[in-house]
């Protein structure tokens, strides 16, 4: 009895091991893929994908800084990332393993090259402005015919904002992106470590801050599409889908993505593998399968964001490739700005201001 | 010998899970961040024996606990958790009590139908049943469509993302901890008391007031330590339905945790809200105990 009771505990072992081999577990941003493209990579490979979604850096930086999150691959924005890769998280990509590497685009990999020197670490996923979202027949109601969607004064100047407020407005709850965007608005550097500097913000958001329904960083997307808001500072992408999500359901919403003409931060999603990921190998898969030119038109047709891959662009579909909001010709490119991780110090100087302007305490 | 470990399960339970996490954390709000995994230091290395766990001691210091007060953030926090706490809990009880009254007058045989409707949401998820509130309350939800449709208002309400919104979810998500235990002081009253006050002089109110209150006096107590203690550290409710205007101490842990990566920060946040819920719970306890006695 013993001994049988034995043989049942270590094929069970046994054969968790082997199911443990056999997944591959992917944590990426919420409403970032073509999910046919999962099923997709589970049939070329015959491995089991489980993949689930995060709205903010954040959290995915604290699963990563606590270890042992059991993820194969993840998603870090490029300052994240960088922060990351000094915090020994991830593994170095082997790049023998990666074929469609040579289907990558120099202009994108060398602007990631200043979070993660080389790429040794990670391949861009996709990237993107972060803006304004409109629901234009509301904004033209609140606004009139002249207003300046296309500006930052749109959700600075509080004139505008008083107005609005009456139909909702959203602000994306990213200080590393909202505090910039301010600091942009008022000619200081976006950029800037200097607490002072960022300090200035503050007068920025305090007098917008009660027409503000709400910071979140994906509710905005539903929200907009069903005309629950008029105005979200957001992500490129994210708004264009809730364009779509609006067109689909035939709700006469009207949904428009601008990067405001003071300039707009240019970010980059980037995959990298967990320095503890349980299969790296499955990963290297994973990377590899979406850095294939088709797989990486039909994500970028599905989310509407840009991405690193030179080779797929003659897969995307004309509304993509060809729309300025997605694909910035070099004009509006030259009027975009990066940011660089903060030191910890300042970090919780942008964080304490951060609450202070969602809060007021 | 039997005796002592019959005592002793009860202990244990404690100290696996209540005092071992809350020494983990502790722990944790005694020592610096760093940027490493784990992002803070030192970490304890029991590899290097007596030498290695003096030095770990040696590092730590209350630094983080003296932060705390350096910034009003943290007792405005504290202080609006126990405001908005406390209100829910009087919120509760005002619904709940009435409901819970009217069950025990019920019909004996419906009682237990009664029973399994209060009961019949849980076997929802919660997070579910907080976000089906996002789609009651939003301004294009539910609530406002009716009441328009009704000619009730003409402009939609702003409920979802303000404090009234998150009053809302901790009534509604708590509610049942206030009926189930005035419900059970209810059932046991004995009618023969309340008709002896009304053959005596009382009001129909009068009875109510001086014996049915009274007699359910424990059931009330339980009722509102039941929702004060967890709506004290509540998170999901106030981040969900709440405003940006919301001040709780949860979010302010999340944060401290989150955006801050500043988890000897965030512990010691932890370790101040568990003392100021002792308090509560301590009281519980007590009045769990003088009941106990007052029966035996």
């Amino acid at each position: 009895m013993k001994k049988r009771m034995l043989t049942a505990v270590a094929s069970v072992a046994l054969f968790a091991g082997a199911a443990y081999a056999e997944e591959v577990r992917v944590y990426n941003w919420s409403d970032y893929i073509d999910e046919e493209l999962l099923t997709k990579f589970e049939e070329e490979t015959g491995l089991d994908l489980i993949y689930d979604v995060f709205d903010s850096n954040e959290v995915l930086e604290t699963k990563m800084l606590a270890g042992g999150s059991g993820y194969d691959v993840v998603v870090p924005s490029g300052t994240f990332l960088q922060r990351q890769i000094t915090a020994g998280a991830f593994q170095k990509l082997d790049k023998s393993k990666l074929p469609n590497l040579a289907n990558m685009w120099d202009v994108i990999s060398e602007r990631t090259a200043a979070y993660d020197p080389g790429n040794e670490y990670s391949i861009n996923y996709m990237w993107g402005t972060t803006g304004i979202g409109v629901n234009v027949g509301k904004v033209k109601e609140a606004l009139g015919e002249d207003a300046p969607m296309n500006s930052w004064s749109l959700v600075f100047d509080p004139a505008n904002m008083e107005k609005l407020a009456g139909c909702g407005v959203h602000f994306l709850d990213a200080p590393a992106e909202m505090i910039p965007a301010a600091l942009n608005y008022i000619g200081e550097n976006p950029d800037s470590h200097d607490p002072d500097v960022i300090a200035k913000a503050e007068g920025v958001f305090m007098p917008v801050r009660p027409h503000i329904q709400k910071f979140h960083s994906s509710e905005y997307i539903n929200a907009l599409a069903n005309g629950d808001i008029c105005v979200a500072v957001g992500w490129s992408g994210d708004i264009l889908q809730a364009r779509d999500r609006a067109d689909e359901a035939g709700n006469g919403v009207e949904i428009a993505y601008f990067a405001p003409k003071e300039g707009a931060q240019m970010w980059f999603d980037q995959m990298a593998i967990p320095a503890d990921a349980p299969n790296p190998d499955g990963a290297h898969k994973f990377l590899n399968f979406i850095m294939d030119a088709n797989n990486m038109a039909a994500a970028s047709n599905y989310v509407y964001y840009a991405n690193g891959n030179k080779a797929s662009q003659e897969f995307l579909e004309e509304d993509v490739i060809g729309d300025p909001a997605i694909y910035p010709d070099e004009a509006s490119m030259a009027n975009t700005f990066t940011t660089t991780p903060y030191p910890a110090k300042v970090q919780r100087v942008v964080t304490r201001l951060w609450t202070k302007i969602k809060s007021g305490t | 010998m039997r005796r002592l470990l019959l005592i002793s399960v009860p202990y244990l339970w404690l100290l696996a899970l209540f005092l071992v996490p809350f020494f983990i954390v502790l722990k944790i709000s005694l020592s610096d961040t760093a940027l490493a995994i784990p992002p803070y230091t030192p970490t304890l290395d029991l590899g290097a024996g007596w030498a290695g766990l003096k030095g770990f001691f040696a590092e730590l210091d209350l630094e983080n606990f003296w932060f705390l007060t350096t910034d009003d953030l943290y007792w405005k926090a504290y202080l609006s958790s126990v405001w908005i706490a406390l209100f829910s809990t009087l919120l509760t009880l005002i619904v709940g009590y009435p409901i819970a009254y009217g069950m025990a007058q019920a019909r004996e045989e419906w009682r237990p139908t009664l029973m399994m409707l209060v009961i019949l949401p849980f076997w929802t998820s919660f997070l579910i049943r907080v976000y089906s509130w996002m789609g009651i309350l939003s301004q294009e939800g539910v609530l406002n469509q009716f009441l328009m449709w009704s000619g009730v208002i003409s402009d939609p309400l702003m409920i979802l993302n303000t404090n009234t919104a998150v009053y809302i979810g901790i009534v509604y998500t708590y509610l049942p901890f206030m009926i189930l235990p005035i419900y059970a002081a209810l059932e046991k009253l004995d009618i023969s008391l309340i008709e002896a006050a009304e053959d005596l002089g009382c009001s129909r109110f009068q009875a109510f007031w001086l014996v049915t209150v009274p007699l359910s006096k424990n059931g009330i107590i339980a009722g509102c330590f039941l929702v004060f203690i967890p709506a004290l550290g509540e998170f999901v409710i106030p981040s969900l339905l709440g405003g940006s205007q919301t001040l709780m101490i949860g979010k302010v842990l999340w944060e401290e945790f989150f955006n801050n990566r500043d988890w000897p920060v965030a512990s010691a946040v932890a370790v101040i809200l568990l003392l100021i819920l002792i308090i509560p719970i301590i009281l519980f306890q007590r009045n769990e105990q003088k009941q106990r006695e007052a029966e035996g």
